[in-house]
């Protein structure tokens, strides 16, 4: 079967271009269950899917706290999610102990965002299965990132990565202007919201208490908590009162138009607090081509 | 390294005037004063002469002394941590409040004596080793599990030690309070009240006395309640202030329960 | 032990010299030196100040050096010790400064992010039994606040509202102590840390008469320049000196 000759190493392009293991890997980001991201002035709220192998089961875990001010929700690789994790771990405890005052957030992106990079330019590696959500909280305020495997990194108001984000994003994109001033209730509901956007169309997936887990970091001082099992049903007890979930969600075809969505890729953010958006796709094609 | 006496608390190491020990540094610390020492070159902080014979030569010690003295002591349900504030240096008092106390857990609190820069990096590493032990295992670090693994992280430098004297105290699984008292190299004791640093020779005799009621024949073993506890502690570092010029200055007294960590301050005496 | 016969007697230890048969070694001895510094944290910031000496043993070698560095808009090094080390220091805090820089996301190391790395690369070095021989105070103003710590060659590392290195330590912190308010300004300590130098000037043979202040303050930092301090040999026990019954020990 002839399929393509060009994407059985890492460090061949292809005559377009591309480097088809690295978009091989972004793709494994949109077969891991769904991550949401929001931010409003104050706070950042990671709301997730997570899935159940089978019926005995426990879930897979999505949501890792890397410090008392940073979190991740991962989809993708779970296994290489941790190795991630991992690492976010130690430099932010690196850091700590060089310097005595918490990681800034984008710095830390960076340096996961230099640590993908390198698996996509040697022939010996392979790289990460897996996206990160990066919530956290810094001297210029709340950040919310998204890390890919090929070595990007955006900031991001709102931000949903995994399978079937696009309708998340599209709830997102709609509706990210209220949520700068948004409370922490009204964060959370929202990122909830957009959330269930991504089973709405499912038959057999609904939100629940079990496979809905929230991440809250927010700058008053209160550091990082998560919502798990009971916490989270008044979330889910709201989505039903309110409106049923849309029905124009739009499934990720062939997905090369789908994670570069300018999304609310935060104009203000990248003006006003130097956020590294340079480097951000106009549009068109996938991400990882810079 | 102990050939020097190092892993004696009270031994001599420059920055501690320690007249008896030829060739130690001795009078005073001259600061960063280097070169000026007309007699004595092991006039100064972190210089040596060397004893062997041969050619004069000084040569940085690594080692010094910031004094301060910790204690822990455990009763019936509680523990009770504390230390003084006051940071020396020969002769010298350069800052009054530096603190010595590490809140491990909501159970457990490390005090250190010693050299104030091993001190520092040891509370450094150990703070990043909690962290690290909470994420991976879900859950605080119990009061065993802190005492080994201070015990282990000493000896990992056993051959360039921390110099450094830990008690820790705290409520163990049980609900029990416990003290641990270490020496620079790891080895430790679970007891019932522990002081280590430059008062040691003054406390421990008390603690050994008023709690575990040693040489009190046929008097009954009464514990101690939690204010009575803290009352022999501000007594026992009032007399060491008296008499130890290395203690003195604040001491912070930490009260640990089972609702945990309460910090209560005292001032001893600045001279 | 003199200047000289310190050199002689030192002669190949200063850099890091194998030589066969015996074990490395590294800068054992501090050779260029400078004297005190003292720092007074204020109501509205900080004060530093130090004088322009830099002795080699006994000998008045530099006569108007500045023992102060500025390592951001809000941050200042006061630096006693070892001369030639105090300019390694700079040159390595520049760098890290400016790989901080480089990052190109506007931030930068707070004064006290910048004490808890000076404390961390002195303690490092010490450990490697070669240490840079300084006593050095950081001095900044953050988040409303004046910061003022020290860090030495052990990497021993602490704040306090005032702090003195070097022969200071002696002659200089109780005079601070006494002097030192919660609402003390900066233009009032400048003139206690002034009349402390003054001291110090009269009775530590390595300090010199020029001196240099420095603060750091809401409005950022303004080092001073350097002023010689007028003062007076005229008192009656300076001329005289010590008789039974005066009060002081001249």
């Amino acid at each position: 079967m002839f399929r393509n000759q060009y994407d059985t190493d890492i460090t061949t392009y292809s005559p377009q271009g591309r480097l088809h293991q690295v978009e091989y890997a972004m793709e494994a980001v949109k077969q891991g269950s769904a991550s949401v991201g929001v931010r409003s002035k104050t706070h950042v709220v990671l709301a997730t899917l997570k899935r159940f192998a089978s019926e005995l089961s426990g879930d897979q875990k999505k949501l890792f706290a890397i410090d008392d001010h940073v979190v991740i929700a991962i989809s993708g690789l779970t296994a290489d999610a941790r190795v991630l994790s991992r690492y976010m771990r130690t430099e932010t405890q690196h850091h700590k102990f060089m310097y005595d005052e918490p990681m800034p957030v984008g710095r830390l992106v960076l340096q996961v965002a230099d640590k993908c990079q390198i698996s996509t330019q040697r022939a010996s590696k392979r790289p990460f299965g897996v996206g990160l959500l990066v919530a956290g909280v810094d001297e210029n305020g709340p950040h919310l990132y998204q890390t890919c495997p090929s070595g990007n990194y955006f900031e991001y108001l709102a931000m949903a990565i995994g399978a079937r984000s696009q309708s998340a994003k599209t709830y997102l994109e709609r509706t990210y202007t209220t949520l700068a001033e948004a409370g922490v209730e009204e964060l959370i509901q929202s990122a909830v919201t957009a959330l269930r956007e991504t089973v709405a169309s499912s038959k057999d997936t609904e939100l629940t208490t079990k496979n809905t887990a929230i991440a809250i970091v927010g700058t008053d001082g209160s550091g990082m908590r998560v919502l798990e099992n009971a916490a989270v049903q008044p979330y889910i007890d709201a989505l039903d009162a309110a409106s049923p979930a849309s029905d124009d969600e739009e499934e990720d075809g062939d997905g090369d138009n789908a994670a570069a969505a300018p999304a609310a890729a935060a104009p203000d953010a990248a003006a006003g607090e130097a956020a590294p958006a340079a480097d951000a796709p106009a549009e068109g094609p996938a991400d990882m081509q810079t | 390294m102990d050939a020097l006496g190092l892993l004696r608390p009270g031994a001599s190491v420059s920055g501690l005037p320690a007249a008896h020990t030829p060739g130690a540094a001795t009078g005073f610390a001259l600061g960063d004063h280097a070169g000026r020492a007309q007699a004595a070159p092991a006039a100064e902080p972190g210089v040596v002469a060397s004893t062997a014979s041969g050619p004069l030569q000084r040569r940085f010690q690594p080692y010094q002394n910031n004094g301060g003295t910790v204690l822990a002591v455990a009763g019936k349900g509680f523990c009770v941590v504390a230390s003084d504030t006051r940071l020396g240096l020969g002769y010298s008092i350069p800052s009054r409040k530096v603190s010595r106390i590490l809140k491990m857990t909501d159970k457990v609190v490390l005090a250190s004596s010693g050299m104030q820069a091993d001190m520092l990096t040891l509370h450094k590493t150990l703070r990043m080793r909690l962290v690290q032990y909470q994420q991976t295992h879900q859950k605080h670090m119990s009061l065993t599990a802190a005492s080994q693994m201070l015990s282990n992280m000493l000896y990992t430098r056993r051959f360039f030690p921390y110099y450094t004297f830990n008690v820790l105290g705290g409520i163990d699984e049980n609900g029990e309070g416990w003290a641990y008292g270490y020496d620079a190299i790891g080895s430790h004791e679970k007891v019932s009240a522990v002081c280590s640093g430059t008062g040691q020779t003054l406390i421990q005799p008390v603690l050994d006395n008023q709690i575990e009621f040693k040489q009190q024949w046929g008097a009954p073993k009464v514990d101690l309640s939690l204010e009575a506890t803290v009352e022999l502690i501000r007594d026992a570092f009032t007399s060491a202030g008296e008499r130890d010029i290395y203690t003195g200055d604040f001491v912070e007294i930490c009260k640990i329960t089972k609702d945990g960590v309460d910090v209560e301050e005292f001032q001893l005496k600045l001279d | 032990m003199s200047g000289l016969r310190l050199t002689e007697g030192s002669r190949g230890l200063a850099a890091s010299v194998a030589v066969e048969g015996a074990p490395l070694t590294r800068t054992q001895v501090p050779y260029v030196t400078g004297s005190s510094v003292l720092g007074m944290k204020c109501a509205d910031g900080v004060v530093i100040a130090c004088d322009t000496m830099a002795s080699y043993g006994t000998l008045a070698r530099f006569k108007s050096l500045s023992r102060m560095h500025q390592v951001s808009p809000n941050c200042i090094l006061g630096v006693g010790g070892d001369y030639s080390d105090f300019q390694q220091l700079q040159t390595m805090v520049d760098a890290e400064m400016t790989a901080q820089y480089v990052a190109n996301d506007g931030l930068t190391l707070s004064p006290k992010a910048i004490h808890s790395f000076l404390a961390r690369h002195m303690y490092h070095r010490r450990c490697k039994v070669d240490p840079l021989w300084n006593t050095v105070i950081v001095a900044g103003f953050d988040k409303g606040e004046g910061v003022l710590s020290l860090v030495d060659l052990f990497g021993t590392a602490f704040s306090s509202d005032v702090l003195a290195t070097g022969f200071g330590l002696h002659l200089g912190l109780p005079l601070l102590r006494n002097a030192h308010r919660p609402d003390i300004t900066v233009a009032e300590a400048k003139g206690v840390l002034e009349d402390i130098l003054k001291v110090l000037f009269y009775r530590d043979a390595r300090t010199n008469d020029v001196v240099q202040l420095a603060s750091v303050t809401a409005a950022g930092v303004e080092i001073g320049k350097m002023t010689k301090l007028k003062t007076e040999w005229g008192y009656k026990s300076f001329v005289e000196g010590a008789r039974v019954g005066d009060d002081s020990s001249w």
